[in-house]
């Protein structure tokens, strides 16, 4: 197979997107490795929500690089507009033309002066924001559209006409389509601080990214944060596991349990005892209350279970190499 | 043969409450195709891709599917055995002609003498085993809307100002001040290029998103089934209105409110609620909302309408520690209260007391009877801007 010289080339299964995915250090699990094969096959657009830290964003940046496509990413906020997603007029450069054409005295005749506005309003007039720069390009990209929920309503309805048609309506110019094989690979992702509209949903493939189980974390550990030894990788996620089982206010992520795993790192922690995980609790838990829920008995008999269970996987892994 | 077995299995979804338009069962044909139909857990992931659009369906269709796809006859067999779903569209078309009898009728001599009684569909047993022994689970009555109550509700909807400011947004709108907005004035120029008329464009303020947590415990009893209806109005004007209702747990029933027809709507709401009339354990539902729904319904600027009497013999100090949280998600809060039958109140009850700290605004409402009642408190009462 000649993957390096077709960078492009469409993963034709479930088994090459869970491939392609952790080539780029993405460990997919196969549902979402189906979801994603689907939005490359049909075409349409992958909303993934989940909670923050469950790797959505990351989804989109490995699709990127596994694809050797182009990333456009548009990081919504509220009060997100076209002139910040999609397209902006060069106004100090239309005023300049203008200044220009009144210097000159060429706007003597009605003839003329439809030719300066029709120049104002051109192509080269126009500043490409991520939205148009999607639809522009000669090979598909991948557009990032993050956290959709903090963009407010009419940006959800702004979006339609991109997701459904991959086209953009300027108003002064026309309509810009994308070129038939290079519409781009829409993820949209949301934390569900919002409820995105029905009408949007409807247009895109639906997957909810939940917390991996042990092992699967275990395995994205091991790639994120190559430096912790074995059995504290084992120990960490089966402590993190236990956590989230928990009624927290905000469960711990993947992203907090790499981080986590970073820090215990760089204290040069081999072991997990009850002092180094209380020192590093607030990488893990980031709201006071969760933080006081684990003071005292609790937190001792959660890391008395998962150096046990961990202790238990140590045993299994050494059984699994002997019978290699 | 798939194809049909695909568009069989739509509709059970359907009947199930899950909505699968024609569009998604297209769609789930091709996506089939896609994936190919070696693996059954493809295949569900695949069909629960295209068929689904939120998180909380999924229980449901996994169910579906696991049913479905070993025998598609047996699922319907057990489809067909749900009796309640036939009896309870019976009943909606009882409450409907009701309105319409109503509306068809004479002046009615006494509008609130035509509401329907039905102590037999109370379902009321006590659960003296589990761990409150408060806890009485009776499903909700709200009643149908007499023809008089429904102009009412929607005309207090449309008049009567909301009590909360308006937020100002970041997106701007065209104004006659404000600061300069250089696309429009291009634009003017580009038609009169001999003129340079500067256009202006300020940030725009609208109200926001309003979120009605509405206690329906035993106390509240009377009160809940107006508000009901006057929350009804809201939610068919403003897109942006989310409902719970809380007693013993809390219940989202913003999506049947949505429903236009208002005897559908509360009918809808009241197969939701299952703690109606019960005890109240206001600290446990607020630390629930803060836990599930505050960053999901509280996120851009959103108001928060706290309809409640505030009698709760849940521990105060728990009640202090929710609202405090809550406090730091809302922007606004307006407590309404409805309890209040004297004039000279004094919070003396703790959980008022808990509560009042936190909020923005007490509109205490003396002797709430009716829809028109609720109008007076409310117009009394314009939103100041913050």
């Amino acid at each position: 197979m000649t993957a390096s010289a077709a960078p492009a080339s469409v993963p034709g299964s479930v088994d090459d997107v869970v491939q392609a995915l952790a080539g780029e250090s993405y460990v997919a699990d196969r549902r979402l490795a189906t979801v994603v094969l689907l939005a490359l096959s049909l075409k349409r657009p992958l909303f993934v929500e989940g909670e923050p830290g469950v790797g959505k964003t990351e989804l989109a940046k490995a699709l990127a690089r596994a694809l050797g496509a182009l990333l456009l990413r548009v990081q919504c906020y509220e009060g997100l507009d076209v002139a910040q997603t999609s397209y902006e007029w060069n106004v100090a450069r239309q005023m300049m033309e203008i200044r220009l054409a009144e210097a000159a005295h060429q706007l003597g005749d009605a003839g003329a002066r439809e030719r300066l506005v029709a120049s104002l309003y051109s192509r080269d007039m126009l500043i490409e924001r991520p939205l148009l720069s999607a639809l522009t390009q000669e090979r598909s990209p991948v557009l990032l559209i993050d956290e959709l929920d903090r963009a407010d309503e009419p940006f959800d309805a702004f979006l339609l006409e991109v997701l459904a048609e991959n086209q953009l309506t300027i108003p002064e110019l026309g309509t810009v389509k994308a070129a038939p094989g290079a519409a781009p690979i829409v993820v949209i992702t949301s934390n569900r601080t919002r409820e995105i509209h029905d009408a949007l949903k409807r247009r895109c493939l639906y997957h909810w990214v939940d917390y991996p189980e042990a092992a699967r974390e275990i395995e994205i550990v091991r790639i994120r944060a190559p430096g912790a030894a074995e059995r504290l990788t084992a120990q960490i996620v089966a402590f993190v596991q236990r956590l989230r089982a928990l009624d927290l206010f905000k469960a711990p992520g993947i992203a907090e349990t790499i981080d986590w795993t970073n820090a215990l790192v760089a204290l040069n922690t081999l072991n997990l005892a009850p002092e180094n995980v209380r020192d590093t609790l607030g990488v893990l838990l980031k709201h006071r209350d969760d933080i006081a829920k684990l003071q005292g008995g609790e937190l001792t008999r959660l890391l008395a279970e998962a150096q046990a269970v961990a202790r238990g996987e140590g045993v299994a892994a050494a059984a699994r190499a002997d019978v290699r | 043969m798939f194809a049909e077995n695909v568009v069989h299995f739509a509709r059970v979804l359907r009947h199930a409450g899950i909505p699968v338009g024609p569009d998604r069962v297209l769609a789930a044909l091709e996506a089939i195709e896609a994936v190919g139909v070696a693996r059954r857990d493809d295949v569900h992931a695949a069909l629960s891709a295209v068929m689904l659009d939120r998180h909380e369906q999924q229980p449901l269709f996994d169910d579906a599917f696991a049913a479905f796809w070993r025998d598609p006859k047996l699922l319907e067999r057990m489809m067909a055995e749900l009796l309640p779903k036939i009896s309870g569209r019976r009943e909606m078309n009882k409450q409907r002609s009701q309105r319409l009898a109503d509306a068809l009728a004479a002046p009615p001599p006494a509008a609130e003498g035509a509401r329907r009684e039905g102590p037999d569909d109370q379902v009321e047993f006590e659960t003296a085993f589990t761990f409150s022994d408060r806890e009485r689970l009776a499903r909700a009555d709200f009643e149908s809307m007499t023809a008089a109550e429904f102009e009412l509700a929607k005309k207090l909807a449309e008049e009567v100002p909301l009590p909360f400011a308006p937020v100002r947004r970041r997106r701007h709108e065209a104004s006659a001040r404000g600061v300069v907005d250089l696309r429009a004035t291009m634009l003017a120029m580009a038609r009169q290029p001999e003129t340079l008329v500067p256009r202006f464009s300020r940030p725009r303020s609208e109200l926001p998103t309003i979120v009605v947590l509405l206690d329906i415990s035993g106390s509240m009893d009377r009160y809940a089934r107006l508000m009901l209806h006057y929350v009804h109005g809201l939610t068919r004007r403003y897109l942006k209105v989310h409902t719970l209702t809380f007693g013993t747990r809390l219940t989202n029933i913003t999506r049947a409110l949505r429903h236009r027809d208002p005897d559908l709507a509360l009918a809808l709401a009241s197969a939701q609620v299952q703690d109606w009339k019960g005890g109240t354990r206001i600290a446990s539902c607020l630390d629930d909302f803060n836990r599930h729904w505050a960053r999901r319904l509280l996120g851009a600027n959103a108001a928060l309408l706290l309809v409640t009497d505030g009698l709760d013999r849940d521990d105060h100090g728990e009640l202090t520690r929710a609202a405090a949280q809550l406090r730091l998600f809302a922007r606004q809060i307006v407590w309404l209260n409805p309890l209040l039958r004297f004039e000279k109140f004094e919070p003396r009850a703790g959980g008022v007391r808990a509560l009042l700290p936190f909020v923005d605004r007490f509109l205490p409402v003396h002797n709430l009877a009716s829809l028109a009642d609720l109008a007076t408190v409310l117009r009394e009462a314009p939103a100041q801007r913050r």
